[in-house]
C-alpha cells in the first residue's frame, strides 16, 4: 500500500480523515502520505473525496476527525494566510478576478512591479502584453494560466492543482500539464487531482488513489496497482464507475 | 387644518371599488386580495391611532414610546428573517443593525435639537427609520449570500492566496451594499420633481405652510438616507462575519437555504 519513494518526512501526511458530507462522509478515515517530491496525482472516481482531501492541505477545509501535517507539521497549528502562501492552489474552473491581469497578480502581491509580473507571466508561457488584457476575457485555458501565474506569486512550495483541466481544451490541457510538469522540476512539489486515468500516466510520479472517502492505494506511477487492493485495480483498469 | 371626517374616509373606499371594478373586468382575480389589504391596512392604522392617541397625552412618559420603538425593532427583524432566512442568526444581527442605526439618526436628529424629543415626534421618526430601511435590509442580506454562493470558487481562490477573511470579502461585500444604497440614492435625487414626498404631502394637507413642510421634509430625507447606510453596513458586515470562520474558510450554507435567495 504504501509508495516506496515516500521520504522520511512526507509533504502532506494525512492521519484518518473525516470529513461529513450529506449522506456520506466526503472522506471516511482516510490515511497516507503525500510524498516530497515531483508530481502526486490524486485520482478516483468522481465524488470519492480527492478534491476534499486537496483542501484539507490548505486549510479550506478542516477534518471532523483525524489530522494534516505539512512537513511534519500539524496544518491545524500553522496561521491559515501563510499557510495558503505556502501551499498554492488552482481550483476546477478558472477563477479570474474582475479586472486586468496585472490585478489578478497584484491581488496575490500588492507590490508586486511590472517586471515580476511578466517574469511570473513567462513562467506559465503568457506574454507580457496579457498584464493589461481583461481578466475575465479571457479562454478558459489562458484564464486558467493567470490563475497559475497568480498563485506563483505568492512563490509558493507546493500547488495543489484541483482537476484544472477539466473546463478547458486539448491544447490548453496539453499546456498545463506540461507546465505542472517544468514547475516540479523547478522545485516546486504539485499535487493534481483527476479522474482521468490517461491524464495520470502521463503526468505522475507518484499517485495516490482515492475511493469512497479512502486512499485505497499509494504508489510510484511505474509500480502502480502491483500489490493494490481489487476496487484499486478495477478502477485502474477502468471498470470501477 | 383638513380633517376630512369618517364620511371623507368612506368616500375614499370608492377608489378601492374602482381597483376592485378594474381587476374584474380584466379578469385579474385580485379582488379578494386588494378588499383584504384596503381592509386590513384600515384596521392596522386604527388600531395605532387609537394607541397613539393614549400616547399623545400629555402626561405619558417618554419610555412608552422607546418601548414602541423596540418592538418595531422586533417586529422588522422578523420581517428580515422571513424574507433572508439563510443566515444564522439573522433576528439578532437585524435588531442590532437597526437599533445601531436609530442610534445614530435618531441620537443626530434629537441630540442637536433638530426636533423636540417627545412621543409625537419620536415614533413617527423611528417608524420612517425602519420602514425605509427594511428593505434595503433585506436587499442587501439575500444579495450578499447569494454573492458568496454564486463567487464561491472565486472567493476561496482568494483565501486561498493568503488573503484574510475581510479582504477576500470586501469586493462583494462592496458591490451588494451597492445594489442597496443605489435605489435609496436615486429616489433621494428625484424627489419633489416626479412626486411630492409622503411626510411633506401629509403637513401640507394638514395646513403646514410649504416652505416649512419642505424644512421637515429634508430632515426626514436625510434621516431614510443615513439610516439606509447605516442598517445595510451593520448587516452586510454581520453577515460577512458569520459566513467566514475565525480561520477564515467560507462557510458552506445549507443548500436549500441558499435556493431560496
Amino acid at each position: 500500500m504504501q509508495d516506496d519513494c515516500i521520504t522520511a518526512t512526507p509533504l502532506f501526511a494525512f492521519d484518518d480523515l473525516t470529513v461529513a458530507g450529506v449522506g456520506h462522509p466526503r472522506l471516511d478515515g482516510a490515511s497516507g502520505a503525500i510524498p516530497d517530491d515531483g508530481v502526486t496525482v490524486l485520482v478516483g472516481p468522481s465524488g470519492s473525496g480527492k478534491s476534499t482531501l486537496l483542501r484539507c492541505c490548505n486549510r479550506l477545509e478542516i477534518p471532523d476527525r483525524g489530522a494534516v501535517r505539512f512537513r511534519g507539521d500539524d496544518v491545524g497549528g500553522l496561521d491559515p494566510l501563510s499557510l495558503r502562501r505556502r501551499v498554492g492552489m488552482v481550483f476546477q474552473r478558472p477563477t479570474p478576478f474582475a479586472g486586468t491581469v496585472r490585478d489578478n497578480l497584484c491581488v496575490a502581491e500588492p507590490e508586486l512591479t511590472d517586471d515580476e509580473a511578466a517574469t511570473t507571466l513567462a513562467r506559465v508561457g503568457l506574454v507580457t502584453s496579457f498584464l493589461d488584457r481583461d481578466a475575465r476575457a479571457l479562454s478558459g485555458g489562458e484564464a486558467q494560466r493567470v490563475c497559475l501565474a497568480r498563485t506563483l506569486v505568492t512563490v509558493p512550495e507546493v500547488v495543489l492543482m484541483d482537476e484544472v483541466t477539466s473546463s478547458v481544451d486539448p491544447a490548453a490541457r496539453t499546456a498545463l500539464e506540461d507546465l505542472a510538469r517544468e514547475l516540479a522540476s523547478g522545485g516546486v512539489r504539485i499535487a493534481w487531482v483527476t479522474h482521468d486515468l490517461d491524464q495520470m500516466r502521463r503526468l505522475a510520479d507518484h499517485v495516490l488513489v482515492v475511493i469512497a472517502g479512502r486512499i485505497v492505494h499509494a504508489g510510484t506511477a511505474e509500480m502502480l496497482g502491483a500489490d493494490a487492493p481489487v476496487e484499486a485495480r478495477r478502477f485502474l483498469r477502468g471498470e470501477a464507475a | 387644518m383638513s380633517d376630512i371626517g369618517w364620511s371623507g374616509l368612506a368616500l375614499s373606499l370608492l377608489l378601492v371599488a374602482v381597483a376592485v371594478g378594474l381587476s374584474l373586468r380584466e379578469r385579474l382575480g385580485l379582488e379578494g386580495s386588494i378588499v383584504w389589504s384596503a381592509s386590513r391596512a384600515l384596521v392596522q392604522l386604527l388600531a395605532i391611532g387609537l394607541l397613539l392617541d393614549v400616547l399623545l397625552e400629555p402626561d405619558v412618559s417618554i419610555w412608552w414610546g422607546w418601548l414602541w420603538v423596540g418592538v418595531m425593532i422586533v417586529i422588522a427583524a422578523l420581517t428580515v428573517r422571513r424574507r433572508a432566512p439563510l443566515v444564522p442568526g439573522i433576528v439578532w444581527l437585524a435588531v442590532l443593525a437597526f437599533a445601531g442605526s436609530a442610534a445614530v439618526t435618531l441620537g443626530v436628529l434629537f441630540g442637536f435639537g433638530v426636533f423636540d424629543l417627545e412621543i409625537r415626534t419620536l415614533i413617527p421618526l423611528a417608524g420612517l427609520m425602519i420602514g425605509n430601511s427594511l428593505a434595503a435590509t433585506v436587499l442587501v442580506s439575500r444579495r450578499l449570500v447569494a454573492e458568496f454562493d454564486d463567487k464561491r470558487e472565486e472567493v476561496e481562490a482568494r483565501l486561498a492566496l493568503g488573503q484574510p477573511a475581510d479582504v477576500a470579502a470586501h469586493p462583494y461585500v462592496r458591490e451588494s451594499l451597492r445594489t442597496a444604497l443605489i435605489p435609496q440614492i436615486e429616489t433621494t435625487k428625484a424627489v419633489g420633481l416626479i412626486a411630492l414626498p409622503g411626510a411633506m404631502t401629509g403637513l401640507i394637507l394638514a395646513g403646514v405652510d410649504p416652505i416649512d413642510a419642505v424644512q421637515v421634509q429634508a430632515a426626514v430625507m436625510y434621516l431614510v438616507l443615513g439610516s439606509v447606510a447605516t442598517t445595510t453596513t451593520v448587516m452586510a458586515l454581520g453577515i460577512r462575519r458569520r459566513l467566514f470562520t475565525r480561520d477564515h474558510r467560507l462557510v458552506r450554507l445549507e443548500a436549500q437555504a441558499v435556493g431560496s435567495v
